[in-house]
């Protein structure tokens, strides 16, 4: 099997604060393969953005990488000096953020902002890196770009802007690419064509892609498989279609259940009781131990170890072959 | 973009006359126009005719709008004090007062931007540590302390700088300026401080302000991720950011400096409008007063104008959002 | 996620006084010995203002008690300065340090009488504007406007040159005082009429003034009792960088001749007598007024800038 692009083990990432040192990632491992694209899905707080944030090196103090390994294409990154790290950035990984009118400097055009990146990170002249810019530009998709590329951000409308802004990402060729929350902000309508974009840009280029996101939907569509992630840890990670229509953990049950479908008869949607617990008062054992339907002694002690089941990786006792069966309903 | 420039131009007039009224009401009511032009023993029947040669007896509109008038003309009337028209005096004392708003400002900008932009970029040096004190000395002594300590260090203590007047100036037509002669740019040196001081302080904590604020945008972590270099992140983009709102700031506070000249000049003894006006408050000539408040009203109209022209010329996202509502 | 990280550091004890001593503006001025010594000294300024009686061994403004031959006399630790002459005389015989006690009362009462005279003009008028809207809103926020752009500092000296010349002739002291407080007062009330102004359009809609108003109760009562105190909060963060401005605005004023008198100085005042004397050789006349100004307004500002975070509701 060839080496994934990226390659994420027991990563540690924590915030100092006054009140104590809160876990905002408590050890998750994870691979992604080349042209593969990763969903990573849960909800607001669960530790999404800062696994992207963490791993193109962007975490800033009071946060800080207290723990596991973080490699790509075989070689460490997490513990790179700040220019090395800087080096990576843009020309390996690149990242796009959930407000394309946000993540534009609004007083420079879009050709600086391009030409700038592109030559930060190639060789190219002035007039080299203008024509590449605008290759790029064509590629997203954005019609006539020779003569929109000398406009300003606030002149493009919003599904065109996050075209600008993955153009942007994509300058310099990278290996990896973090989507965090990409059409969040956008219309429903540009979702799609959004989506189809990286879809088709993965595939064309082979770069693997990491999508955060909160939208089920949006998982389902274009990932090839999805991480669930719960309170700063992966509840369960697998192929997309295999999570979806079978989810293991109960977490995730609870999330495929509460998605709204034409297809199901169910009369209400399923709601979990209860919210994810805050960073500072998570509880000991499983961290979903007080919402779950299925718990028993052993969750309120002891943290689940992701184990294999079929396709996914679950971290659930429910899973674990050391269980007494018999407790277990599953 | 004409019409946002006709709006504001009518918001300008409209200050202006509204400054107009009360200088007018001033010059005409708290003042006393015929003692401008007779002396005490002067016998009630002149006194009569002066009334009427002046217009005094006029309604009231009717005055106010020939005060206008003569004002456009400027003509200000006559100071009690020295007896001379009060444009002519004016006019004498103006490039004295702009020249030192003028320094003070560079000064104020120059070191308030650097010390700005190090503040943001280095939060927790010792270094930034000594700028938030400064600011904090600079915000609290009055101007004129600082006038005085400044002058005891240099002039009393040292003897390097003088502690009065502009030194010996060039006079280029109406125009005269310390700034070529030697003893003309000493004198300048301690009052534009002083003046500039307080300003200073103010840019320098909005700079710091605005840096920090344009260091947490979104745009900013799209840079990093991008894999800019620290330099092109801070100078090229944090830096533009955040100085394009600083530059309108202190365009707009010109028009301030020129008024707190009037403390400066005090302190310095230093021969501009500032020391003419407290001059005038200390002894009542209400003409100076107005003139002298219709000239610095113009004065903030027409730089408040310029700044906000500027402004848009400046900021892209302000050119087409006056043409089409975003 | 960082609106986690926030909620967890926002979450409190429930109590007013556990939310206080739990917040970080309470951890920050415990830590900060310089905020302590900021109110330590305020406190120190404003008792020993209200005691200057008491404190100086001399009331300096009584000629009765001055003698020629204690003038110029330099602060007791050089050879020739005297007791109870602590820091120095003037040239009138003049003790500097009571001289100082009884200026920084008048600065003090200069001050807070000015505030006192703005924010009650600003709310006022922020009050009707904000509450009855309309002409006579407008008509307030033109003024308010036109008086914005121009520094407080040259609106002082208009209105105390035009008062001045209107009631003619020489004033005494206390009638001094009363002009500057009515300068003073007069430049600073925009501040408070426009956050007051602000904040009574947001509650004005709100239904509780509209049960007061089908109550039957009139607009005064209404603005006055209801309204009023969900506006203080924001008032008084105003008054308290107000109270050094308006500090610093009357010794301006006074060192600039056009305020207090000698014969009732306030700390501008001497300053400026003390300023004649600079080249002389007797420094002590300027400085240790100036001194005294100069950390008065330090220690206010301080205070002022902790009590604004105090006041801040995005640390409650």
């Amino acid at each position: 099997m060839t080496e994934p692009v990226l390659s994420v083990r027991d990563l540690r990432v924590e915030f100092v604060t006054r009140r104590g040192i809160l876990k905002a990632i408590d050890g998750i491992s994870f691979d992604i393969a080349k042209g593969e694209v990763l969903g990573v899905v849960g909800e607001s707080g669960a530790g999404k953005s800062v696994t992207g944030s963490a791993v193109i090196g962007l975490i800033d103090p009071p946060g800080r990488i207290a723990g596991g390994e973080i490699r790509l294409s075989g070689r460490r990154i997490d513990n790179l000096p700040p220019d090395e790290m800087r080096k990576v950035r843009g020309k390996r990984i690149g990242m796009i953020f959930q407000d394309p009118l946000t993540s534009l400097n609004p007083l420079f055009r879009i050709s600086e902002q391009l030409i700038e990146t592109i030559r930060t990170h190639t060789g190219l002249s002035a007039s080299g890196a203008r024509k590449r810019a605008i290759e790029l530009l064509t590629e997203v998709g954005i019609p006539a770009p020779e003569r929109r590329i000398d406009s300003y951000p606030h002149e493009f409308s919003g599904g065109m802007r996050q075209r600008v802004v993955i153009a942007l990402a994509l300058c310099a060729e990278p290996e990896l690419i973090i989507a965090d929350e990409p059409t969040t902000a956008l219309d429903v309508s540009v979702q799609a064509q959004i989506i189809a974009l990286l879809k088709r840009l993965g595939h064309e280029h082979g770069t693997a892609i990491m999508l955060v996101t909160h939208d089920m939907g949006v998982i389902a569509e274009t990932a090839d498989r999805v991480a669930v992630m719960y309170a700063g840890r992966i509840a369960e990670i697998g192929p997309v279609r295999d999570v979806v229509q079978n989810p293991l953990h109960p977490y995730a049950k609870g999330l495929m259940g509460a998605i709204p479908s034409l297809e199901s008869d169910a009369a209400r949607l399923v709601q979990i009781p209860g919210s994810m617990p805050r960073l500072s008062a998570i509880p000991p054992g499983c961290a979903f131990n007080p919402r779950c339907p299925y718990v028993f002694d052993r969750c309120r002690v002891e943290r689940p170890e992701p184990v294999q089941h079929s396709e996914h990786r679950v971290a659930c006792h429910l899973y674990d072959q050391s269980n007494v069966r018999s407790e277990a309903v599953a | 973009m004409f019409a946002f420039i006709i709006r504001r131009a009518l918001q300008a007039i409209g200050v202006l006359l509204a400054v107009g009224i009360i200088s007018f009401a001033m010059f005409r009511f708290a003042g006393d126009p015929v003692n401008q032009i007779v002396s005490l023993d002067t016998p009630a029947a002149e006194r009569e005719q002066v009334r009427r040669s002046l217009g005094l007896d006029d309604p009231v509109p009717v005055q106010f709008a020939r005060y206008l008038v003569q004002a456009a003309q400027g003509n200000f009337g006559i100071s009690y004090q020295f007896r001379q028209p009060v444009s002519d005096l004016l006019a004498e004392r103006m490039p004295a007062t702009l020249e030192l708003a003028i320094c003070a400002t560079l000064f104020a900008t120059g070191f308030g931007v650097l010390m700005g932009v190090y503040s943001g970029l280095k939060r927790d040096s010792a270094l930034a540590k000594l700028f938030q004190t400064i600011s904090l000395i600079g915000i609290s002594l009055p101007t004129f302390l600082i006038g005085i300590l400044l002058i005891y260090l240099f002039s009393v203590t040292l003897g390097w700088l003088p502690s009065f007047g502009r030194g010996d100036t060039v006079r280029l037509g109406w125009w005269t300026t310390g700034l070529l002669t030697v003893s003309g740019l000493k004198a300048l040196i301690m009052p534009s401080v002083t003046l500039g001081l307080f300003q200073m302080t103010l840019i320098m904590r909005l700079v710091r302000a605005e840096m920090l604020e344009v260091l947490r945008t979104d745009y900013i972590k799209f840079a990093r991720a991008r894999g800019l270099t620290t330099r092109a992140v801070h100078f090229r983009h944090a830096l533009k950011n955040t100085l394009v709102p600083v530059i309108t700031v202190v365009g707009l506070q010109f028009g301030s400096v020129i008024a707190f000249a009037i403390i400066t000049e005090t302190v310095f003894q230093w021969p501009g409008m500032g020391l003419l006006f407290v001059q005038a408050v200390q002894n009542v000539d209400i003409p100076i007063m107005a003139a002298y408040l219709m000239l610095v009203a113009l004065i903030f109209v027409v730089i408040n104008l310029a700044v906000d022209i500027l402004y848009t010329i400046v900021d892209p996202r302000l050119r087409t959002s006056i043409r089409q509502p975003a | 996620m960082a609106e986690a990280i926030e909620a967890v550091q926002a979450s409190q004890p429930t109590t007013w006084g556990g939310r206080f001593l739990d917040s970080d503006v309470w951890a920050s001025f415990k830590r900060s010995k310089l905020t302590i010594a900021a109110a330590f000294l305020t406190a120190m300024f404003m008792a020993a203002a209200v005691l200057a009686g008491l404190l100086s061994p001399q009331d300096p403004f009584d000629p009765a008690q001055l003698e020629l031959m204690n003038s110029r006399l330099p602060p007791i630790w050089d050879a020739e300065g005297q007791m109870p002459f602590m820091l120095g005389t003037d040239e009138q015989g003049r003790d500097i340090f009571s001289a100082i006690l009884y200026g920084l009362r008048i600065s003090l009462a200069v001050g807070f009488l000015g505030v006192a005279f703005s924010a009650t003009l600003g709310i006022a008028l922020g009050l009707i504007a904000g509450y009855v809207g309309g002409s006579v809103d407008a008509v307030i926020m033109r003024i308010a406007d036109v008086q914005l752009t121009f520094p407080a500092i040259l609106i002082a000296l208009l209105v105390d040159g035009v008062v001045k010349s209107v009631l003619g002739g020489q004033l005494d002291g206390a009638t001094t005082l009363s002009v500057l407080v009515f300068s003073i007062g007069l430049s600073f009330w925009v501040q408070y009429a426009r956050t007051v102004r602000g904040s009574v359009m947001v509650e004005k809609n709100k239904d509780y003034i509209a049960a007061a108003r089908l109550i039957g109760l009139p607009a005064p009562v209404i603005m006055f009792r209801h309204v009023l105190p969900n506006v203080l909060g924001p008032v008084l963060v105003i008054a308290t960088i107000n109270l050094a401005l308006a500090i610093i605005t009357e010794a301006t004023l006074s060192f600039l001749g056009t305020g207090m008198p000698e014969t009732m100085p306030s700390l501008g005042t001497l300053i400026r007598i003390g300023n004649n004397y600079l080249f002389s050789g007797e420094w002590w006349i300027v400085a240790f007024p100036g001194i005294a100004l100069a950390l008065l307004v330090l220690a206010i500002n301080l205070v002022g800038d902790w009590l604004r975070d105090a006041l801040n509701p995005k640390l409650r």
